[in-house]
């Protein structure tokens, strides 16, 4: 299938890893990304603090120019900030068309206009509902047998479930638990799964912020997982970049290693952990690949290959 | 995303709505703090028609089997806000939850019940909202505080600000979203969601004569409005749509962008720098936004004492990730932008929507969607006062 993609800004800037990962494996999935790469960023609940029009139009331009994407299916993102962020601005958006038509008018000097409807998935979305687990399945190359993974979603992808389409039919938020096991893998239910990295007041409260972060890295460490998977990066930034500080914060060591979730499905199909980025974490994945003695000696060389 | 097809019930289901009772388990977290004794589970079946509230359940079981478990609830009608539980995990009001859906909701088939969070138990369900919820409520002043001169009638006020707080005078008070609120569980100082959102009613009131007072004092509050993590848990717990995360979302944008309250927890400086970045780039570059963040807007703002701490306190986190390459020199340091003409767009966008008079904004709570309204859009915001007007004094 063809997407719209949207790999949004931190995968770009302190993640490259995840966009690479990803643009790693879509062609595995037979998923062809056009990268929007005319668009900004989605504002991350920032602009939108800030000024909503600003933030409505903004990210109607993105979703317009999404929609030019000749012969797309829908529009992919990576980041569960950015599906919040846009849904919402979305959510508004479709409301009225009166609200729309103010927006499109001052994107009508651009030749662009929003027209209401547009599909926006992640990837974690795509997956389960486009892809398909049974497809899934069926691809793995070297399944994720006894390894123990803790699904961390970020609030933005979970959270409200009437905007996210979290119902009954689409249980949304139980995907990350479907796909750890259709990868072989095994899930750790832990009490941090659906709760918040706090990375949105890490310039704010650092205290509070790492206390998140340590507590959720905490529980899943006491729940026995080896590593968690997370579809946002911004959860990865204070899952593992700040793991050093979290664990000075709530005083225990934690040394938890977080993937993204393309570089988790990549293992899977069978690419070499370097190049998923895996040896660029802050946290070492060694606990993640020492179920296969085949890829150990792959990852932390860091030789510099890789995009 | 596009609106789900309305489903039938199942065929195998019972029919909706049966008068036929059915037999319900409950699995009640009692604790008796001043017993001495850890809190422990009990099962009771009760028998009562699927569609009945969770909350008759549980005065069944008392009734029937117990007389001793605690529960608060009066109006049993989701009024008066008393009956805040935790139902399988999920704040919610027992008289306002439907024992079948409670039921499918649960993990084995047993309706879960225990008293809301990040309050002290007083009995079993019965949780001290006085010590949390009516303390921090009372904090942020919760009472109009009157322009001078008062008029020698009433204040005459224009329909659309009253329409602006009208969101926040839907809340019963009953602390579902004080239990689930995530900044809380790690900082019980944070003045909380019903409090905030009660804030903004006074905050909004164009009658109130200490807007600015408030909103700088929430501002400066270490444990104020920039202590949100922006989780969304208060909106998905609230059973009266008052979304307190906007609310304090409202607030902030009161205090920075009209008031320009400089506030020592960088909520205004954050934001700012990030809205800014987004201008001057299309997309945000990080390396920038943490010293920005610290020491304001401008290069010197690098050196500001206060972003000179952060990142030497950030600094074996930074080295780390420098030397495990996941931060290349060239990443971090050059900015990634979007093509030039696009940028031109961007910050011509920028300019459009910033130099209008006033800040559109579109509260759905109150204008509701096309497909949920009769008759044209036009009379429906004008019916509605227009909440897109918001008053910006
Ligand atoms: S959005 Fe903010 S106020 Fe609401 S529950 Fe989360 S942290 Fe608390
Ligand atoms: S805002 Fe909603 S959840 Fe919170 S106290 Fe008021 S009614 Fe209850
Ligand atoms: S008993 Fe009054 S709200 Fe439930």
């Amino acid at each position: 299938m063809k997407v719209a993609y949207w790999p949004g800004c931190v995968s770009r800037g302190f993640t490259p890893e995840l966009h690479g990962s990803m643009a790693k494996i879509a062609p595995m999935l037979d998923i062809e990304l056009v990268e929007l790469d005319r668009a900004c960023c989605s504002g991350a609940g920032v602009i939108a603090e800030h000024n909503q029009e600003l933030a409505d139009t903004l990210n109607a331009r993105t979703f317009a120019l999404a929609q030019q994407v000749e012969g797309a299916d829908l529009m992919m993102n990576i980041c569960s900030t950015c599906q919040g962020a846009q849904g919402e601005c979305q959510e508004r958006l479709d409301a009225s068309a009166e609200y729309r038509g103010h927006v499109n008018e001052t994107l009508a000097k651009y030749n662009l206009e929003y027209r209401a409807g547009l599909a926006n998935k992640n990837f974690l979305w795509v997956l389960v509902e486009e892809f398909g687990l049974d497809n899934l399945r069926e691809r793995v190359q070297r399944p994720l047998t006894n390894l123990k993974v803790g699904p961390f979603y970020g609030c933005y992808i979970v959270r409200p479930t009437d905007r996210l389409g979290i119902d009954d039919e689409n249980p949304r938020d139980t995907y990350l638990g479907l796909v750890i096991e259709a990868l072989g893998g095994t899930v750790i239910d832990y009490a941090g799964s659906h709760k918040c990295c706090g990375f949105p007041i890490i310039t704010m409260n650092k205290e509070a912020s790492l206390k998140q972060a340590g507590r959720h890295l905490g529980d899943a460490v006491d729940a026995d997982a080896d590593c968690l998977v997370t579809p946002c990066p911004l959860c990865h930034l204070n899952l593992d970049l700040q793991q050093p500080l979290a664990e000075r914060t709530v005083g225990r060591e934690l040394n938890m290693p977080v993937l993204h979730l393309p570089q988790l499905v990549g293992l899977a199909l069978g690419v070499d952990p370097k190049d998923l980025g895996l040896s660029r974490h802050v946290v070492k994945p060694t606990a993640v690949v020492d179920w296969s003695t085949s890829v150990v000696a792959g990852v932390g060389a860091g030789d510099g290959a890789g995009w | 995303m596009a609106a789900e097809p309305l489903t039938t019930e199942g065929a195998e289901a019972s029919p909706a709505h049966s008068d036929h009772s059915e037999p319900f388990t409950l699995r009640i977290r009692r604790y008796d703090p001043e017993s001495g004794d850890a809190p422990y589970w009990v099962e009771h079946t009760i028998e009562l028609e699927p569609h009945r509230s969770v909350l008759e359940g549980i005065l069944q079981a008392k009734g029937r089997f117990d007389g001793s478990i605690g529960i608060r609830c009066s109006c049993k009608a989701a009024i008066c806000g008393s009956c805040g539980v935790r139902i399988n995990g999920q704040p919610g009001l027992a008289c306002h939850t439907h024992l079948d859906k409670a039921k499918r909701t649960s993990k084995d088939g047993v309706i879960e019940i225990e008293p809301m969070g990040n309050m002290p138990v007083i009995k079993d369900l019965i949780v001290d909202m006085d010590a949390v919820h009516w303390k921090k409520v009372q904090r942020v002043t919760p009472w109009l505080i009157n322009k001078e001169p008062i008029p020698e009638r009433e204040y005459i006020v224009d329909r659309e600000s009253m329409v602006d707080v009208t969101q926040t005078m839907a809340c019963i008070q009953c602390g579902a979203c004080v239990s689930d609120c995530l900044a809380m569980e790690v900082d019980p100082l944070f003045i909380g969601p019903a409090a905030l959102a009660k804030s903004y009613r006074f905050v909004g009131d164009p009658r109130d004569a200490q807007q600015y007072e408030r909103l700088k004092d929430l501002a400066e509050d270490p444990h104020g409005i920039y202590d949100c993590t922006h989780c969304f848990k208060c909106i998905e717990a609230c059973p009266k749509g008052v979304a307190p995360m906007n609310q304090i979302m409202r607030l902030r944008r009161r205090a920075g962008t009209d008031y320009h309250i400089v506030d020592r927890n960088n909520g205004e400086r954050h934001e700012a720098a990030f809205v800014q970045l987004i201008k001057n780039y299309g997309l945000l570059w990080e390396a920038e936004l943490l010293p920005r963040s610290y020491g304001g807007p401008s290069w010197f703002g690098k050196f500001h004492p206060a972003a000179g701490q952060e990142l030497l306190s950030s600094l074996p986190v930074i080295t780390k990730s420098v030397l495990r390459r996941k931060v290349t020199p060239m990443g971090a340091l050059k900015p990634h932008k979007i093509p030039a003409e696009d940028l031109k767009q961007v910050k011509e966008i920028y300019e459009t929507v910033e130099g209008r008079d006033q800040r559109l904004e579109f509260n759905l709570y109150i204008s509701g969607t096309d497909e949920n309204n009769d008759g044209p859009v036009s009379e429906r915001v004008e019916a509605t006062g227009d909440a897109n007007a918001e008053d910006n004094a």
